[in-house]
């Protein structure tokens, strides 16, 4: 039988307010345990919930980013289970009405576009951390991160292989960092995807029984972990067997997911609207307010990049998966007005290529778009050719000469000769040599002018003018 | 100075006749020689005390008093308080010094009032009769027998027999006019958000507002003077304009229209209850005011609504006490559930774990409609019955209680009559409204009665005119227990 994959996700980013949801205490990352938690962060008694707009007002402008409605008034929910690393023994979140309702993320699957629908996204409050290591049979607790403002954004089960679940996961880390809500850091847990995974039937409508995926933190988890588990699902279907609703666990080091607890074992959180905090109530003054600081968004972006810059829709795709890329294609395009394809394709080749290799990112770049600029300027001048930029480009990646491009191509004596005389002359002494060849091409083979054009760059170690070398030896063996 | 109203004791403060010092130290006399057979207070400590008093005579030295500067209050132990035992009444929180003070004892502390001692209390609020207390049951002054009602028992008793002149109380249901009626004093339970809950230890965070007890009406006002204002650590605190609440206190009653909901008559009212109301209502009718009969055509819902309410809040407000941080942690244990089951059965009592596994229940899935949902639907038609009568009425008076203080051990084994006895209090707090109880008379055996007045939302500057104007034809504030 052939089988189709459904899968929604569950996305946990952290917002990058300053301080908590609930609390004034920092959210700073890596701090002594228990050293950014206060009274109400660890629950003493008495004390009270008091909402952080910050986190509202990221919430909102995620909301508007993915076209979703704002609900006002939204009702912050209790979800109540014990664990020690929720103080309260509760969690505050957004149950039946959350923030953000509806919305959708286009992804790109190779050269197509998909739209995944969003469910909802809703405010709520992370836990602290257990420690279960270095405290010999007893376990640590620290709630540094407890009561850190998350919002939960649920995807409609839109996607149909794990490409398109990293593809949306990918899409939608690049959306909170675009219009600056999380810091998208993954390492450090703010930006974190549980995976709803079911099969069913090619050309069947109804879902099938689906198993939830817990806390994959990083786009090559969730892709295994999907297709591990879509093959797990497969097989016992196949044999005839049923699946069981239920959590289970990526373990990365065996490549497999695991059960965690099952539907019987799940939690009744018996869910209440918070008593403590009102209904939260959100004017329409704010929600313009926050529209208007709204950055051009990647959609947008990608249709005018090939309405102003003539791109493809490739180019204009790949240029506007991160705010960081396009700004960075948007400053080099500022003193390159007439070579934005030129600017594409070194920022798609070899600066994407190069951080890709190294697993950087375009933000901490050593490379500046200013700099990139003005290595292309000198290939457009004549300066230097394509080739010898490449070289240009690597030195300047290891901070050779602070960076500067004119000073990369003094050192290394990469100005191209474009000297008629020069050029001329290293001609006349590759035809003397190679007169086996100048038969050739006299006697129609082509291939044979490339072999020449070869010898000659080879000859100026590369500097020659490659344009020049073609139309003068053309001329030379027109005689 | 024992048994001297609050206006009085500044007076003589200001006047230098007495220092804080000296009135804190003849407070606290009082208090250990009646605190062993009334069991009022939980924490007495003296040093603390004193300390506050010096600095509240230095205050007054310079000029800087307010009305209660230097005046001992009793703190309720629902209130946490910096440096001091805040127990709860429970177990759970029997070794909890609080690392920082509620709201509304910082309220006190920043106009120099002196906190004499943290009073004994229902454990976590939740009782009538101060019954629950894991530190033993409070003693009625007017009869040791008797109970004196709860949760704010200890308050009620420690004002009652002279030990404050004034208190804190909180009042869930009932908790703070309850157990002023059993005990002959005043109190009153603001608006809802008046009172910052900051600090307050939650019960049921819907219903829990704080509010003072004290002797007379008068009294009662320069202590919401101090409790009431806008706290922005308190979501549901309310930002208006700052009242004195003394400023009607001296408007006559003529014109005043009083109801009577004829819902708080029936047939489950003790005579002497009935009887003491009804000549209440006539002195009122001798000031002027007019009587007419109302109804609250949902009043009988709101004992069943509040313990769903209630419970449901109050389970989850309580999951927090897990031995996890701070407080009671079982000694033994093999594993994290274990940990929780014996440190929960054992750091909390009876009624506390009936009301968790209530209000566990009640927010279950498959219940959570049935129950949850239903009770707040209901609760908005128990207030909108009081909209509709605030229409034709200012004021509406009734007992506070079904009868007057019942004796220790009477109900304890029997929660639903004990529930009962908040029947004519908890539609009060389902609705927001404020409520107020002050001494209207004795039953036979000597046991007082109090009279219930409910205001519609903020009128309780009105309030406490009606109640000063009673006061001051009558003296049932002015009986003392114990002399």
């Amino acid at each position: 039988m052939q089988w189709e994959t459904v899968i929604g996700l569950e996305v946990h980013a952290q917002l990058s307010t300053k301080a908590k949801i609930f609390s004034g205490a920092p959210t700073l990352y890596g701090a002594e345990p228990n050293t950014q938690a206060c009274g109400i962060d660890i629950a003493l008694p008495g004390v009270l919930p008091v909402l952080n707009i910050g986190a509202v007002e990221r919430a909102i402008k995620f909301g508007l980013a993915v076209g979703a409605a704002i609900n006002s008034p939204s009702i912050f929910a209790r979800k109540n289970y014990f664990y020690p690393d929720l103080p309260k023994g509760y969690q505050i979140s957004q149950y039946e009405i959350p923030i953000v309702q509806g919305g959708s993320v286009t992804i790109q699957i190779g050269d197509k576009a998909k739209i995944v629908r969003l469910t909802r996204a809703h405010l709520e409050e992370d836990a602290g951390k257990s420690l279960h290591e270095d405290f010999h049979g007893m376990s640590g607790i620290d709630l540094n991160r407890a009561g850190t403002p998350l919002l939960e954004i649920v995807s409609e089960p839109d996607m149909r292989s794990s490409a398109e679940a990293v593809a949306y996961a990918k899409s939608l880390h690049a959306l909170v960092q675009w219009v600056e809500i999380c810091d998208g850091n993954m390492q450090e847990g703010s930006f974190r995807c549980d995976a709803n995974v079911s099969v069913r039937p090619y050309g069947t409508d109804k879902l099938g029984t689906r198993c939830e995926i817990k806390n994959l933190n990083s786009f090559r988890f969730l892709e295994k972990a999907i297709e591990y588990e879509v093959k797990r699902q497969i097989e016992i279907l196949e044999d005839g067997g049923r699946i069981i609703q239920e959590t289970r666990l990526y373990d990365a080091n065996e490549d497999e997911t695991r059960t965690m607890r099952s539907k019987e074992d799940a939690h009744d959180y018996r869910y209440f609207p918070d008593p403590d905090l009102l209904p939260l109530v959100i004017s329409p003054e704010l929600i313009e307010q926050i529209k208007q600081q709204l950055p051009e968004l990647p959609e947008a972006k990608r249709i005018r990049y090939q309405g102003d810059y003539a791109l493809s829709d490739y180019d204009a795709a790949v240029l506007t998966t991160s705010k960081a890329v396009s700004d960075y294609f948007e400053v080099m395009v500022q003193s390159l007005p007439d070579q934005p394809k030129l600017c594409a394709n070194w920022i798609m080749g070899e600066l994407i290529g190069k951080l890709n290799k190294e697993n950087s990112e375009i933000l901490n770049c050593s490379i500046k778009p200013e700099q990139l600029s003005r290595l292309l300027q000198r290939i457009i001048d004549g300066t230097i050719s394509g080739k010898a930029a490449k070289i240009v480009f690597e030195s300047m990646w290891q901070g050779e000469h602070a960076g500067d491009v004119d000073r990369i191509i003094a050192a290394k004596g990469l100005i191209q000769v474009s000297n008629q005389g020069e050029i001329e002359k290293l001609i006349d002494a590759v035809l003397e040599a190679n007169l086996q060849q100048v038969n050739d091409y006299k006697n129609g083979k082509e291939k044979a002018f490339n072999s020449l054009v070869g010898q000659v760059m080879k000859a100026s170690k590369g500097k020659a003018n490659p344009m020049q070398v073609n139309t003068i030896l053309r001329e030379k063996l027109k005689g | 100075m024992l048994g001297q109203s609050l206006k009085y004791l500044s007076a003589q403060l200001n006047d230098k006749k007495i220092s804080s010092v000296e009135l804190t130290t003849e407070y606290l006399n009082r208090i250990r020689s009646l605190n062993a057979k009334l069991n009022a207070f939980i924490t007495i400590n003296e040093a603390l005390s004193l300390e506050q008093a010096r600095m509240a005579d230095q205050l007054i030295a310079a000029g800087n008093a307010s009305p209660l500067t230097g005046i001992p209050i009793a703190q309720k132990d629902i209130f946490c308080t910096k440096g001091w035992l805040t127990t709860c009444g429970s177990k759970m929180l029997a070794n909890f010094t609080a690392p920082y003070n509620a709201t509304v004892i910082e309220r006190f502390n920043q106009i120099g009032a002196v906190n004499i001692g943290k009073t004994n209390m229902d454990e976590f609020a939740m009782g009538s009769s101060n019954e629950t207390s894991f530190f033993g049951p409070v003693k009625n002054p007017w009869d040791i027998h008797a109970v004196p009602g709860g949760s704010s028992g200890g308050s009620a008793c420690a004002v009652a027999a002279g030990m404050a002149p004034a208190a804190t109380g909180t009042d869930t249901g009932g908790s703070i006019r309850q157990p002023a009626a059993l005990c002959g004093i005043s109190g009153i339970k603001p608006t809802y958000g008046l009172v910052s809950r900051f600090g307050m230890i939650a019960f049921a965070s819907s219903l829990d507002q704080g509010g003072p007890m004290a002797k007379s009406a008068e009294d009662l006002a320069l202590m919401l003077n101090v409790m009431v204002g806008f706290d922005e650590r308190d979501s549901t605190s309310l930002q208006r304009e700052i009242e004195d609440y003394r400023r009607d206190l001296e408007k006559p009653l003529a014109g005043l229209r009083i109801g009577l909901p004829k819902e708080y008559f029936d047939q489950g009212l003790n005579d002497e209850v009935a009887h003491a109301v009804t000549q209440a209502i006539e002195e009122y009718q001798k000031l002027g005011a007019s009587v007419i009969e109302v109804s609250l055509p949902n009043a009988g819902l709101s004992i069943p609504v509040y313990y769903v309410i209630a419970p449901a809040e109050a389970s989850s407000n309580l999951s927090r006490f897990d031995g996890v941080r701070y407080g009671y942690r079982a000694k033994q244990y093999v594993n994290l559930d274990d940990m929780y089951k014996k440190t929960r059965t054992q750091g909390f009592g009876q009624e506390v774990k009936r009301r968790i596994l209530i209000g566990t229940y009640v927010l279950s899935h498959g219940y959570y409609d049935a129950y949850y949902i239903k009770a707040q639907k209901l609760r908005r038609l128990i207030a909108n019955d009081f909209t509709d009568v605030f229409k034709r009425c200012d004021v509406l008076m009734g007992p506070t209680t079904p009868t007057v203080a019942f004796d220790l051990g009477e109900k304890s084994d029997d929660p639903i009559q004990m529930y009962l006895s908040d029947i004519y209090t908890s539609s009060v707090n389902l609705a927001g409204l404020p409520g107020m109880s002050i001494p209207i008379g004795f039953g036979k055996k000597g046991r007082p009665i109090g009279l219930q007045i409910i205001g519609n939302y903020f009128k309780e500057a009105q309030m406490l005119n009606v109640a000063h104007q009673y006061q001051k034809v009558t003296d049932w504030h002015l009986q003392v227990p114990i002399k």
